[in-house]
């Protein structure tokens, strides 16, 4: 049974109004151009070009080496620099392929070639969306081929569209589902036919009434497709919130979406879908929302993967009134990562670089105080944990609590926990910290294990 | 008279047989015990707190026994214990003695910080979230998770960087675990020579970065006489079993990296 709305949540101020009006610009890259090998969940993709050798538009530079890996094309036409260790967004060197731009924007051959979805098999879809090296848009990175390829196509019972976009600031899929309402209503339609059972549905919070009436009218040829609107709520985009939603079902974290019948994909790697099977266009673009105080000019920009950061600010006339920034995200306030140096390329995951004058987690954390109880955290938890608790095993170092008694892995590290804390304490840091500890001790028991036996 | 007399034999016969028997069978099913596990076992604490990484005191000295761990393994026991099981072992304290040490010498006057990192003040937090408040990426990045977890509390953060005490250590190498860096190597106690930084990136890139990081400028491996020095990637790296602690790659490396005594 579909439900209202999930459990918990919070209301941040969204702040779209910085670039809810700032219809979306073509910006193509002019300098060198980085692609790091691993965007995306799983094994990093492998290069299959050298150093000194010449690339084009849409041409393959990574290959996928293990089933959850994922394809990496060039967005620009040049010569292959360096494949080297470059800095990328989550503050590591990673390897990377390193692209000199010729500005030229040569296409390899082949793309653009229309094709009618309607022709082709499964195996076929599947093997253009893989080849695309498409993976989930939203900001996790799972590879998509990966995603669509359940045990049982036929137990899809929903195909999910999100086009929720909760997170503060944000408005690159509000301003994609109000231009390209038809292409994402059609790459639905090509995922409905990879699951014959399953129903169309796109879910989009109730403060984006522009895309709910664009994509209403293009839903309105298909029987099998239909519009949600969603109460404005965060974390509504997320995975779980959307299924919650939708199916009215609550999943452990050891199960994925499609254990309970449901393909959840970003309005943005649908389009991408799109492109891919209909189009020929591997995943060398996305719109990324440039916004925050701390920039002159706030803007939604169409923008090729693989372009510093550094050039996408300047492109959005840098600093406002001269004043660097003091936090830089990428994504949004309450989910996206922190960086520090502006020499690092946009992935394909990355949805918005937002600027703030302001570290309100830094002056928060100067008046922290212990916990008082309160118990809000648990209050807004989506799934339903107990923040205080986890957090109190947690600073004991107490992880086998953390994880079999508090189900600390289910967290999503949402925020809202943190947002919510009038003691103001860095609850989510602490969990993502335990999240990886537990990982880390289970895979030292794995290797126990192994030597055993 | 003859039926107490029957009985006697009897059971004399059958105290003889089954006397054989389990003479036999304690033969066949003998259990090789060491000794010195026995008295290993007994000289450690018992408190089966598994701190040294085995499941207890007992699987602790059967690996002492069978020389798989060092004399010093038994953090809670320290020095006095250790002691003990050379005694028993025959081995020699200061010959297979370890302690830690931290490969890193970049404290607050020479790298500085380029973020302002907030939230959770623990190593692992900070490397997870890519936000290294330090200009060097490499180095100790201060928060001492390797301190909170020595049990000798033998290592203390100072100026942002943290120091092994070699006298308090008794090289359990649990900060080696703690550290997310991976600066922190058991070394041999008497070694006195170190390159204390991990930086693998360009000499010019580590200048810019810190005034006391390897720049990887081979001088210290052109003058070692011992050829214990080696540089691969920008980094010099000593070999302890060759080096002689003369001190003279100290004297001569350019950048105070590596430091003698």
């Amino acid at each position: 049974m579909a439900r209202k709305s999930f459990r918990g949540g919070v209301h941040p101020a969204d702040r779209k109004e910085l670039t809810r009006d700032a219809a979306p610009e073509i910006y193509l890259p002019k300098n060198q151009m980085i692609y790091p090998l691993n965007q995306h969940i799983g094994k990093p993709s492998v290069p299959v070009v050298t150093r000194g050798d010449r690339v084009l538009a849409g041409q393959l530079i990574a290959e996928t080496s293990a089933f959850v890996s994922a394809n990496i094309v060039s967005a620009c036409s040049g010569t292959v620099k360096a494949v080297d260790r470059h800095r990328t967004i989550g503050g590591l060197f990673v390897d990377s392929v390193i692209i000199e731009n010729d500005g030229l924007y040569e296409q390899a051959e082949g793309i653009g070639e229309k094709a009618d979805y309607h022709a082709m098999t499964s195996e076929e879809i599947l093997r253009k969306i893989m080849d695309a090296g498409i993976i989930g848009m939203g900001g996790a990175g799972f590879p998509t081929h990966v995603k669509l390829s359940p045990k049982n196509p036929g137990d899809i019972r929903f195909v999910i569209a999100n086009g929720a976009e909760c997170e503060p600031y944000i408005t690159c899929d509000d301003h994609l589902m109000r231009s390209c309402a038809a292409e994402i209503v059609a790459g639905i339609d090509i995922l409905l036919n990879l699951f014959e059972n399953a129903e169309g549905v796109i879910v989009i919070e109730n403060n984006k009434p522009e895309a709910i009436a664009a994509m209403k009218k293009a839903a309105a040829a298909y029987t099998r497709i239909r519009v949600l609107e969603a109460p404005v709520k965060y974390p509504q985009g997320g995975e779980r919130s959307c299924i919650s939603l939708v199916a009215g079902i609550d999943y452990k974290i050891s199960q994925l979406p499609a254990d309970v019948g449901c393909i959840v994909d970003n309005v943005g790697t649908i389009y991408a879908i799109y492109k891919a099977v209909c189009e020929s266009t591997p995943l060398m673009e996305r719109r990324v929302t440039i916004t925050g105080d701390a920039v002159a000019r706030p803007c939604n920009l169409i923008t090729r993967i693989g372009v510093s950061c550094g050039e996408l600010l300047e492109y959005a006339g840098g600093w406002k009134d001269g004043k660097q920034a003091v936090k830089m995200l990428a994504g949004g306030p309450m989910m996206g990562i922190a960086f520090d140096s502006l020499d690092v390329p946009i992935q394909k995951n990355n949805n918005a670089l937002t600027f703030l004058t302001r570290d309100e987690v830094a002056e928060s954390e100067k008046s922290a105080t212990n916990c008082i109880r309160c118990g809000r955290c648990g209050s807004v938890c989506p799934v339903g944990l107990v923040p205080q608790l986890m957090a109190a095993a947690v600073e004991k170092k107490d992880f086998e609590r953390f994880e079999k008694k508090l189900y600390g892995m289910e967290c999503i590290s949402c925020g809202c926990c943190t947002f919510i804390c009038p003691a103001k304490r860095p609850l989510t840091q602490e969990f993502k910290a335990a999240k990886a500890e537990v990982m880390a001790i289970r895979r030292a028991e794995k290797e126990k294990e192994a030597a055993r036996s | 008279m003859s039926a107490i007399l029957t009985a006697t034999v009897v059971i004399g016969i059958v105290g003889v047989i089954v006397g054989i028997a389990l003479v036999y069978i304690g033969n066949k099913f003998h259990v090789e015990v060491d000794q010195r596990e026995v008295e290993v076992r007994e000289a450690l604490p018992g408190n089966n707190c598994g701190a040294c990484g085995y499941a207890g005191c007992d699987a602790m000295a059967a690996a002492i026994a069978a020389g798989e761990a060092s004399a010093a393994a038994c953090p809670i026991g320290g020095a006095p214990v250790a002691e003990r099981i050379n005694a028993i072992m025959g081995t020699s304290a200061e010959a297979d003695r370890q302690t830690a040490f931290v490969h890193c010498n970049g404290s607050c006057e020479h790298t500085s910080t380029k973020n302002n990192y907030v939230g959770v003040r623990d190593c692992r937090a900070v490397a997870l979230s890519g936000m290294y408040p330090w200009d060097c990426d490499y180095g100790c990045l201060g928060f001492g998770s390797c301190a909170e977890v020595c049990p000798q509390g033998a290592i203390h953060v100072t100026n942002g960087v943290a120091a092994v005490d070699r006298e308090a250590c008794v090289g359990c190498g649990l900060c080696v675990k703690a550290c997310p860096k991976g600066l922190i190597e058991l070394v041999p106690y008497e070694q006195k020579t170190f390159v204390r930084c991990v930086n693998k990136d360009r000499g010019k890139d580590v200048k810019l970065v810190c005034t006391v990081g390897c720049i990887g400028c081979r001088l210290c491996a052109r003058d070692c006489e011992a050829e214990a020095i080696t540089v691969d990637k920008n980094l010099a790296k000593i070999n302890y079993e060759l080096c002689t602690n003369c001190g003279k790659c100290a004297e001569k490396c350019p950048q105070t990296a590596i430091t003698s005594g």
